[in-house]
């Protein structure tokens, strides 16, 4: 594994692997110093094309808690309209040395292309291109999910923890506006993989064209898909209020009545059903404040995970090892 | 100027004989003086000069891209001795003072006739009609006008634009996208585009203006020729169209018979068109639809692009490809599967576009023709090097590919400015070798 591109590509091995490895930093959470020595004297850029302070800020604690320098690199709107084009600017990261990228677009396939035209010779961590993927909120969602379905603390440091599971069995919906989420995309492959049963719930306008080939139940209507399913997890998309000027649904209002977990349907959702959010929520929209601040609720826990998570894969290309040697 | 007896060659694939070239025309071989040079051509095979409908040359404006010479060489390269170049220049070609500096230029350049296409529209905007009386009537004498890569998507000023070419028997070409249906859109509209999550080209976008605009071609009984069919549904709608007898010519261009969406999973920008590629199905459908005559015409849609435009992400890369060089090994190889011979060549690369954009001295091999003669050897395996083309751009999406066919020479009206695969000089007779 040189890159983390996308989970389309990542086989269940290796998805594995990374989670195993979460599991061992996030012991590294309960020490004293938090901090491991593993990549003193390295350097992990953020190179955010796209502002997202909070993923930038979870990347930039993961790599400091592994001791590698970080810096930051934010450039918003696209390369091309700043006037400098993409490869003179990975060139001159390249040149201060770097020793990963982790990479943030507004457009689908940078990373990728990034890590393929040989503009620079580094590992490539994908984090959030366009539309298209964002892998470590699939690998944090999957780390989430395999705790809290498992019975353990859904963060924290738990010395046995469910190290080499997978997702089997698992029923899992994903809720909302799909066609514009690349953490949807990124955890339809991957939590298939890990063997969960996944079920897409959407307007058929916010679904893309030919998701019906994706390895997911597809439904449309929210209530009926609460009724017949009975899901252990729930997880829903941030909607942007932006949508319903392009015509995706007519407003919010109808949205949240439609699609929106409201208190009434927390409230017929079984007891053991978990609620996540990848984040930022809006709150009233397509998630109620019952829902979002409700016991069942894992979205700290998967802020929590993601600093865990992102070690797991700096250290994995960074070092090219399956366990902490520490 | 030199005379020459081709000897030996496989005449349209019907046979060997000899073609003789005298004073720039096809003769009799009787009629050579002692003077011509031989050509041995045993085991290549002759056909009429090709025509392309659609190319982007970008002069004036984009003289970094590719200059009316050097796309001229490319298409002498490519076994073109005709090619259209698209109104999208800057200056927009929407004025005769325009598509006279293209007209001349080419003249000056003397590998090919460029003949220019002029914009429906004043700056290809879609509000108000260009001159087109005038640029008809220009030196340049235009018949065929398109907006290029902006559909021309207002109802009525397509029917008028339909409508008013028949003064002087001209033809709209028209790239068929509905825009509102496109906006953003980035690779086509598919299972492909579902998990890259780039914004996706649906079918109908281009299925829609082609049902509305043969409907309209109907009505007031004009020519539309619809440029880069790419979709089975298109094949569809004009198959129908040309049932009712509508008068309505299509074009594929070599990429979309050769290649899919599935290419865009490398998210290399040399794969980004417009329209975008499709799928398999769409592929297969476009080949059928070549073979069997409801396609007219391959068209390159060469368009030529620096490095700059091509070497970044997707999403911010320029569309197109180039095509002029590779075109027809490229569509020996995708039509390879089908009846379809050297004859079917040259019907759908040089007569049938002649023929509809009016290119008199094209398309023919007949005795007093001019001669303009392409000839090919189907036996040269060779590999796609894009670094050696004589185009400036390097954004051909063929590069590495191995194809069977190979261009060797071609005669432009009798001057043979390509010789054993090497392009040689100008034709003599500068600005006047059409006045014949």
């Amino acid at each position: 594994m040189k890159h983390l591109l996308d989970t389309a590509s990542l086989d269940r091995e290796d998805a594995v692997a990374i989670l195993d490895i979460a599991e061992e930093m996030a012991l590294v959470s309960q020490r004293e110093i938090k901090k491991l020595p593993v990549l003193r004297g390295r350097t992990v850029v953020n190179l955010f094309f796209e502002d997202s302070t909070r993923t930038r800020l979870s990347f930039e604690a993961a790599a400091k808690r592994l001791s590698a320098d970080v810096l930051n690199f934010s450039a918003k709107g696209s390369s091309v309209s700043k006037g400098e084009s993409l490869q003179d600017t990975i060139q001159t990261i390249s040149a201060m040395g770097a020793d990963a990228l982790v990479v943030r677009h507004s457009g689908a396939g940078t990373a990728h292309r990034l890590a393929h035209t040989g503009w620079i010779d580094v590992p490539v961590v994908n984090a959030g291109d366009g539309t298209h993927e964002h892998p470590t909120q699939a690998l944090l969602d999957a780390f989430t999910l395999r705790r809290a379905l498992n019975g353990f603390p859904a963060s924290g440091p738990v010395e046995e923890g469910p190290r080499g599971r997978g997702l089997d069995g698992a029923k899992v919906a994903i809720v909302g506006d799909v066609l514009h989420s690349r953490v949807a995309r990124s955890n339809v492959h991957l939590l298939a993989r890990l063997g969960a049963d996944v079920h897409l719930i959407a307007p058929p306008t916010l679904l893309p064209w030919g998701a019906e080939t994706w390895p997911v139940t597809i439904h449309y209507d929210l209530d009926e898909a609460l009724a017949a399913e009975d899901f252990q997890a729930v997880m829903m998309l941030r909607v942007q209020h932006e949508r319903m000027h392009e015509s995706f649904f007519p407003n919010a209002r109808e949205y949240a009545r439609l699609w929106g977990l409201s208190a009434a349907r927390l409230a017929v959702l079984p007891a053991e059903t978990f609620i996540m959010h990848p984040g930022p929520m809006n709150r009233g929209f397509e998630i109620s404040a019952a829902a979002a601040d409700s016991s069942r609720a894992l979205v700290l826990d998967q802020v929590e995970n993601g600093v865990s998570v992102r070690m797991a894969v700096l250290y994995r290309l960074l070092t090219g090892q399956e366990e902490t040697n520490d | 100027m030199t005379d020459y007896l081709i000897r030996g060659a496989d005449i349209l694939g019907r046979g060997a004989g000899d073609i003789a070239i005298k004073d720039g025309r096809i003769v009799d071989p009787d009629l050579l003086g002692a003077g011509a040079e031989t050509i041995e051509a045993a085991g290549l095979v002759a056909l009429p000069g090709l025509v392309d409908m659609h190319t982007h040359l970008r002069e004036p404006g984009k003289e970094d891209a590719e200059t009316i010479l050097t796309g001229s060489r490319s298409a002498a390269a490519g076994g073109y001795t005709c090619v259209h170049a698209m109104a999208n220049t800057a200056p927009v070609a929407d004025t005769a003072g325009v598509v006279e500096q293209v007209h001349r230029l080419g003249r000056s350049a003397g590998y090919t006739e460029v003949v220019p296409i002029g914009a429906v529209t004043i700056g290809q905007a879609g509000e108000q009609l260009a001159e087109l009386g005038a640029m008809a009537r220009s030196a340049a004498r235009v018949r065929m006008f398109s907006d290029d890569g902006i559909c021309v998507s207002d109802p009525l000023l397509m029917r008028r634009a339909l409508e008013y070419v028949k003064t002087f028997d001209g033809i709209i070409a028209q790239h068929a996208q509905e825009p509102r249906l496109t906006e953003g859109a980035q690779m086509n509209e598919g299972t492909v585009s579902a998990e890259l999550g780039l914004p996706g080209w649906p079918a109908v976008a281009e299925e829609s203006i082609i049902a509305r605009d043969v409907l309209l071609a109907e009505h007031v009984g004009s020519r539309l020729h619809v440029c880069h069919v790419s979709t089975a549904g298109s094949v569809d709608l004009i198959r129908w169209a040309k049932s009712r007898g509508i008068r309505v010519t299509a074009e594929v261009t070599p990429h979309h018979l050769m290649l899919t969406d599935e290419l865009v999973r490398t998210f290399d920008p040399v794969y980004k068109v417009n329209p975008p590629l499709r799928t398999a199905a769409d592929v297969t459908a476009l080949r059928e639809a070549l073979a069997d005559g409801t396609i007219d015409v391959v068209g390159t849609d060469h368009a030529p692009h620096t490095a700059e435009h091509k070497c970044s992400e997707w999403t911010a890369a320029a569309m197109g490809m180039v095509g002029m060089e590779t075109a027809l090994p490229i569509v020996v190889e995708a039509m390879s599967d089908h009846d379809f011979d050297f004859g079917d060549l040259a019907r759908i690369m040089s007569s049938a576009p002649a023929r509809i954009t009016g290119a008199s001295g094209h398309g023919s091999l007949e005795i007093g023709a001019s001669a303009n003669i392409v000839l090919i050897d189907p036996n040269r395996s060779h590999t796609i090097v894009p670094a050696e083309h004589a185009t400036k751009g390097r954004n051909n999406p063929f590069a590495g590919l191995d194809v069977a066919t190979d261009i060797t020479d071609t005669f432009f009206y009798g001057h043979r400015v390509l010789a054993e695969g090497v392009l040689s000089t100008p034709h003599p007779a500068g600005a006047s070798w059409t006045d014949q």
